[in-house]
């Protein structure tokens, strides 16, 4: 038996020693705030606003609950926290939620974001039908990452563009009706082919097994074991399909600087800061387990994809003559880095993908909730427009620059420990790849600095001159996440020890089901103290 | 306590600065001037006592002992790859602490002198102090990756401090040139280190040995993409452009980091790397090479420039080329001393200049100077023995490790190397005399105006003192050139003092155990010395800098011409063109990227992006529209009825699913 999901598979009975189901607590406590918050009259804004804070800040600090409840037992690679209970019986659902390694992070990643996006749109119009379609979104996100059954992740999947749309139509800039339809249409798209690949592997787990499930820990070990060559090809080409538009990987990312440029602050910081890791999270949850063979035969495709969206999204970021076009197509090249190492197949590819997730999240929110400031002052995007910021407001530029230096992933910064672990670990298999990738490295800096130095320094003209330095609220949204993105650079070990089971089970499970056998490197005795060169 | 216990606490050493750099961000405006820059020297100051105390616990154990790795704490760990962080105190990374927090430490209180008054005054030290921890950092890293750390730290820092002055335009690109520069570096840098990785298993220094056991190939490689980062750091051509551009910083800035300090971590990667270069048949041939072009290159440059910090930096770029010539050869610790000897009278040079501007009220163009001696007697007396000391006369430091490297590359029959370092030296004595003679002697032309206003100045050199002068006021031409404060002068007295004995260090007499520096570091020497005997080398060496001398002084004697022209730099006819943009390297990558690659660049985000993929995804969109007449509809703006459709789908399905659940 793989693994992998052996602790799933014989764990029917449902676990929690909590007591109580803290994971669907989790996903449903957000929804009922959207819900209260319908209930609020539109009059009162205060207090939609008011069940925003509090709901969004409860979910944080369940997610913070569970970061402490989760196992870090280094032998406990399985999924922690199970709760199952049958669903839709007919068709096989059930109600499965779990959470491991690669997801832990994920969920506490968007509990964060919600919260400061909220915060960061307190002075948003039609406050209160905004908290709705955010607080369901923050459902929906959480929902994705905790399902362990296919349809239960399908429908999260596809719930979390309903309020996305809505809330780059409704709120966005100038474009906002182009790119809401793009985006949707885009991802709704991939969405057919995941569904498609879905239904195909439980169909033939139902005609060799005659069940009907789609629990992931059953799929994951037989379609590993049963679906070989061209069947298997082709059904991960549909889950990458599906997921690759979600990264977005190129030639798939079109919608994406659209839709973030479009966006609102709150939307873009979300957008950017946990959906688009729904498809890594895809790839590690379904594509590789599900097809090992096929993933390692096609990981070189993969990999080339990736190094191109590292070095063309960074070349095409520095083009743009837009501040937030730049970061959107920063996100492009950084989640590059997670799909290189990822394909890597290594431990250190792997968890320098998973991190870099994580840190993304962390800096390129801060990213977006700086640029969203600046368009509430300028009322522009234009890099043309801007000059001298730094001078004009100094604590807003030097917070700008230092999250500029986190995104460029400086040592010091989360950034640096992703990028360089997912590169290492992919240079382990594929050497002539990374060495076009860590180009990458160079051209973060082209372009952020360059629009740093156009918008921020020199001497600020007329327009620019009286820009308002940031306020007390602006700052609460912007320094927790600069100050985690600097606690993980210097001491990521919380996060890493977490990620290793499930990582290591990842990579056995591949090992056991294809010809793949992960590098070794030479072991080395760790120096001891005292014991110079 | 036993000295282990002592050098336990090697941590200590990079704390201070960095506590001092998060202080004076979170409260340096209230701290206010002056206090935040003593309290700044004070941190970078108690570095300096622990880096002595750790210097002499670490000289108390027995020499084939000395070093210590103190405990520390994981950084990074996945699998079998794990990085601590764990400070390494041996021979090299001592002698590195003491010049950095001993050199930073002066030019920290010179700082304190020179910023007074600027607007962003604690800032600036804050900058300053985050700049020696990460360079302790650097230093004192027990693995390739914390000193990559510290390595990106001092990047950092150098991008701030050159745009510190970030309202100027040219500064603030010169910052970010800088930058962009030295990630190129970088990018070797971190190649080699999945290489080791790969290789070795581990990226600690404990596993440098290994080399050893390397196939050729792969030791040649990682000994190359190191060097390449250590071109990027230490300013070695062709990735030497980021330099001169960098004397946009204030001058403090210019002798801490971009002469004494930063740029010469290249040259301490390599040597704390220097396993892979001794097994390497290739490499080191490659370093020598790239140096000793430097070097010549960069002192050809120096010839000609007219403003007093450029010269400086050609000649650091040139001096730091020696360094890695010395490298090369497998002089380790030739290249070291002249490491510390150059930070020691470079660093006096440059805040010498810096004196000089400042009394000069913000002037950096030479041509508007001379005779300064009479008015800044101290500053004139600390910089003529700093250009003694880099024309190599004796008995002053640059003598003796320009001489120790001249003499290794030839004893290690390296002659055309040897002969290119010659002439090199040759240069250096001539534009330092000449720079000495234009600043300090000859006619007071900063009096006369009409020298100036009738002298066509090439609008390149002339922008920085305008610029500088447009940040501090226009130089009033009335007032008198004045001596600097005593904060200012005070470590040049030091340095001039320590360029005058620095040379002791590493005395060219291993019988009578004078070759302290030598056998304190104790790194391999690839070579025995063979040929010429060293007293003949030295004196030709010696004989080479006066010649370098008395020919300046012959041409610079009376200063410029009477009309304002250079007469050295006239007699080169159309060569002083090419020398004056710095053979046009500069010039060509900069018309290379904003030409070429800029057009590349352009192609894939208009032709590609936009045009192509988008274009093509419209496409299909505006085809399905047009030929289906039920999708006619996307277009009215019902897409938004689509998704509300889907929307309420979903909750019905939600609903109904919810009636199924049987708990």
């Amino acid at each position: 038996m793989s693994p992998l999901m052996g602790a799933l598979t014989t764990a029917v009975e449902p676990t929690s020693k909590l007591g109580f189901p803290l994971l669907t607590f989790l996903v449903f406590l957000p929804a009922i705030g959207a819900i209260v918050t319908l209930l609020m009259p539109v009059r009162r804004p205060e207090l939609s606003r008011a069940v925003g804070y509090i709901t969004s800040m409860a979910t944080l600090g369940m997610a913070l609950f569970l970061l402490t409840q989760f196992d870090t037992n280094p032998l406990n690679s399985g999924f922690q926290l199970l709760e199952t209970h049958s669903w839709i019986s007919q068709l096989g659902v059930r109600w499965t939620l779990g959470v491991d390694g690669i997801s832990l992070f994920m969920v506490a990643l968007s509990a964060l974001l919600f919260p400061i996006g909220i915060l960061a749109s307190a002075e948003v119009e039609k406050p209160k039908q905004f908290l709705v379609w955010m607080l369901l979104l923050e459902s929906a996100m959480i929902g994705v990452f905790l399902a362990l059954d296919a349809m239960v992740f399908f429908f999260f999947f596809e719930f979390v563009l309903v309020p996305m749309y809505f809330l780059i139509a409704g709120w966005g800039h100038d474009n906002r009706r182009y790119a809401a339809m793009k985006f949707f249409l885009f991802t709704m798209t991939g969405s057919a082919f995941l569904f498609a690949g879905i239904v195909s592997v439980a169909f033939m787990h139902q005609h060799a097994t005659h069940v009907l499930t789609f629990d992931v820990g059953t799929l994951t070990n037989w379609a590993a074991a049963n679906i070989h060559g061209g069947t298997a090809k082709v059904l991960f080409l549909a889950f990458v399909v599906g997921f690759a538009v979600k990264v977005p990987l190129f030639p798939f990312h079109t919608w994406l600087p659209d839709a973030h440029t479009d966006a609102p602050t709150a939307g873009s910081v979300v957008l950017a800061g946990v959906m688009l890791k729904i498809g890594a999270y895809g790839f590690l949850r379904f594509a590789i387990p599900f097809f090992p063979q096929a993933a390692v035969d096609l990981a070189p495709l993969l990999i080339v994809l990736a190094v191109i969206g590292i070095t063309y999204g960074a070349i095409v970021a520095a083009m743009q003559p837009n501040l937030k076009r730049i970061v959107a197509y920063s996100s492009v090249a950084h989640l590059g880095f997670v799909v290189l190492g990822v394909f890597a197949l290594t431990n250190q590819g792997i968890s320098g993908g998973l991190f870099t997730m994580l840190s993304h999240g962390l800096t390129t929110g801060a990213l977006f909730l700086l640029v969203g400031m600046l368009y509430d002052r300028r009322h522009t995007y234009e890099l043309s427009r801007f000059r001298g910021i730094w001078k004009a407001a100094p604590v807003f530029g030097g917070l700008f620059v230092a999250a500029t230096f986190a995104s460029i992933g400086l040592p010091g910064f989360s950034g640096f420990v992703g990028e360089f672990l997912s590169l290492l670990g992919a240079f382990l298999t594929s050497r002539w790849y990374v060495v076009v990738a860590s180009t990458g490295v160079i051209l973060a800096a082209v372009y952020l600095l360059w629009a740093v130095q156009r918008a921020f320094t020199g001497e600020p003209d007329d327009e620019n001159r009286a820009t308002p330095d940031i306020n007390f609220r602006e700052l609460v949204t912007v320094v927790p996440l600069l100050g985690l993105s600097l606690f993980l650079g210097f001491y990521p070990k919380p996060v890493l020890d977490r990620l290793q089971p499930s990582v290591n089970a990842l990579i056995r499970h591949v090992e056991a089901n294809s010809n793949y056998k992960a590098p070794t490197v030479p072991t080395v005795v760790a120096p001891q103290k005292g014991e110079g060169k | 306590m036993s000295a282990r216990n002592l050098l336990d606490l090697a941590w200590l050493i990079p704390v201070f600065p960095a506590f001092g750099a998060v202080v004076l961000l979170l409260f340096g405006k209230r701290i206010g001037e002056p206090r935040a820059g003593w309290f700044a020297t004070a941190m970078i100051g108690l570095s300096f006592v622990c880096s002595v105390i750790a210097f002499f616990a670490l000289r108390s154990l027995n020499p084939d002992a000395r070093a210590n790795v103190s405990q520390g704490f994981t950084w990074i760990q996945a699998g079998t790859f794990r990085v601590d962080f764990r400070f390494l105190v041996d021979p090299l990374s001592s002698t590195m602490t003491l010049f950095v927090t001993g050199v930073g430490t002066l030019i920290h209180m010179y700082s304190v002198g020179y910023m007074h008054g600027d607007s962003r005054y604690s800032r600036f030290f804050a900058y300053l102090n985050l700049f020696a921890a990460s360079m302790l950092v650097l230093v004192l890293g027990s693995s390739f990756l914390l000193t990559f750390m510290g390595w990106e730290g001092v990047g950092l820092c150098s991008y701030l401090l050159i745009s510190f002055w970030f309202e100027r335009n040219s500064a603030a690109v010169a910052g970010k040139k800088a930058f962009i520069t030295n990630r190129v570096g970088d990018f070797g840098f971190m190649l080699a280190m999945f290489l080791i990785f790969q290789k070795v298993g581990t990226l600690d220094y404990s596993a440098l040995g290994a080399a050893g056991h390397l196939p050729q190939s792969t030791v040649t490689a990682i000994a190359l993409l190191l060097f390449l980062g250590a071109m990027g750091k230490s300013a070695q051509v062709p990735l030497h452009i980021w330099l001169p551009d960098a004397m946009e910083g204030p001058t403090p800035v210019s002798a801490l980091i971009h002469a004494a300090t930063m740029v010469t971590a290249g040259v301490f990667l390599l040597v704390r790397a220097h396993a892979y270069f001794d097994f390497s048949n290739h490499a080191g041939t490659v370093v020598a090479w790239v140096g000793a072009i430097t070097a010549l290159y960069a002192a050809s440059v120096a010839l000609v420039q007219n403003d007093i910090k450029r010269v400086l930096a050609y000649s650091t770029i040139s001096q730091l080329g020696y360094m890695f010539l010395a490298v090369g050869v497998g002089a380790y610790s030739a290249g070291i001393f002249h490491m510390i000897t150059h930070a020691f009278f470079k660093a006096l040079l440059f805040l010498g200049a810096g004196s000089v501007i400042h009394g000069m009220h913000d002037e950096q163009d030479m041509r508007r100077m001379g005779g300064l001696r009479k008015f800044m007697p101290i500053t004139a007396g600390t910089f003529i023995i700093g250009w003694l000391a880099i024309s190599g006369i004796i008995p002053f430091a640059g003598f003796w490790s320009k001489d120790e490297i001249l003499a290794k590359a030839w004893s290690t029959q390296n002659y055309a190397l040897w002969a290119i370092g010659a002439v090199a030296a040759l240069l250096t004595a001539f534009y330092m005399t000449r720079q000495v003679w234009l600043v300090f002697f000859g006619p007071e032309r900063w009096r006369d105006d009409a020298v100036l206003l009738g002298h066509e100045i090439a609008p390149t050199e002339v922008e920085e003192p305008v610029a500088a002068a447009a940040d501090h006021g226009a130089p009033e031409h009335g007032l008198e050139p004045h001596e600097s404060p005593w904060t200012m002068y005070v470590p040049l007295v030091a340095l001039a003092g320590l360029t005058f004995v620095g040379g002791a260090l590493d005395l060219p007499f291993a019988k009578a155990k004078f070759n302290v520096l030598d056998r304190w570091l104790a790194l391999p020497e690839a070579h025995p010395t063979s040929g010429l005997g060293g007293v003949a080398l030295s004196t030709i060496a010696l004989a080479i800098g006066v010649i370098g001398i008395l020919l300046a002084i012959h041409f610079y004697r009376n200063g410029l011409r009477a009309d304002g022209t250079d007469p050295a730099v006239e007699r080169l006819g159309g060569f002083a063109g090419v020398l004056e943009n710095a053979w046009y390297i500069d010039y060509g990558i900069a018309r290379f990227v904003s030409g070429p690659v800029t057009a590349f660049a352009r192609f894939l985000s208009d032709g590609v992006d936009k045009a192509g993929i988008d274009g093509a995804v419209n496409g299909i969109g505006t085809a399905a529209r047009e030929s289906g007449g039920g999708l006619r509809r996307l277009q009215t703006g019902l897409v938004r009825n689509y998704a509300l459709a889907i929307a309420l789908g979903t909750v019905l399905l939600l609903l109904y699913a919810a009636t199924r659940v049987t708990f």
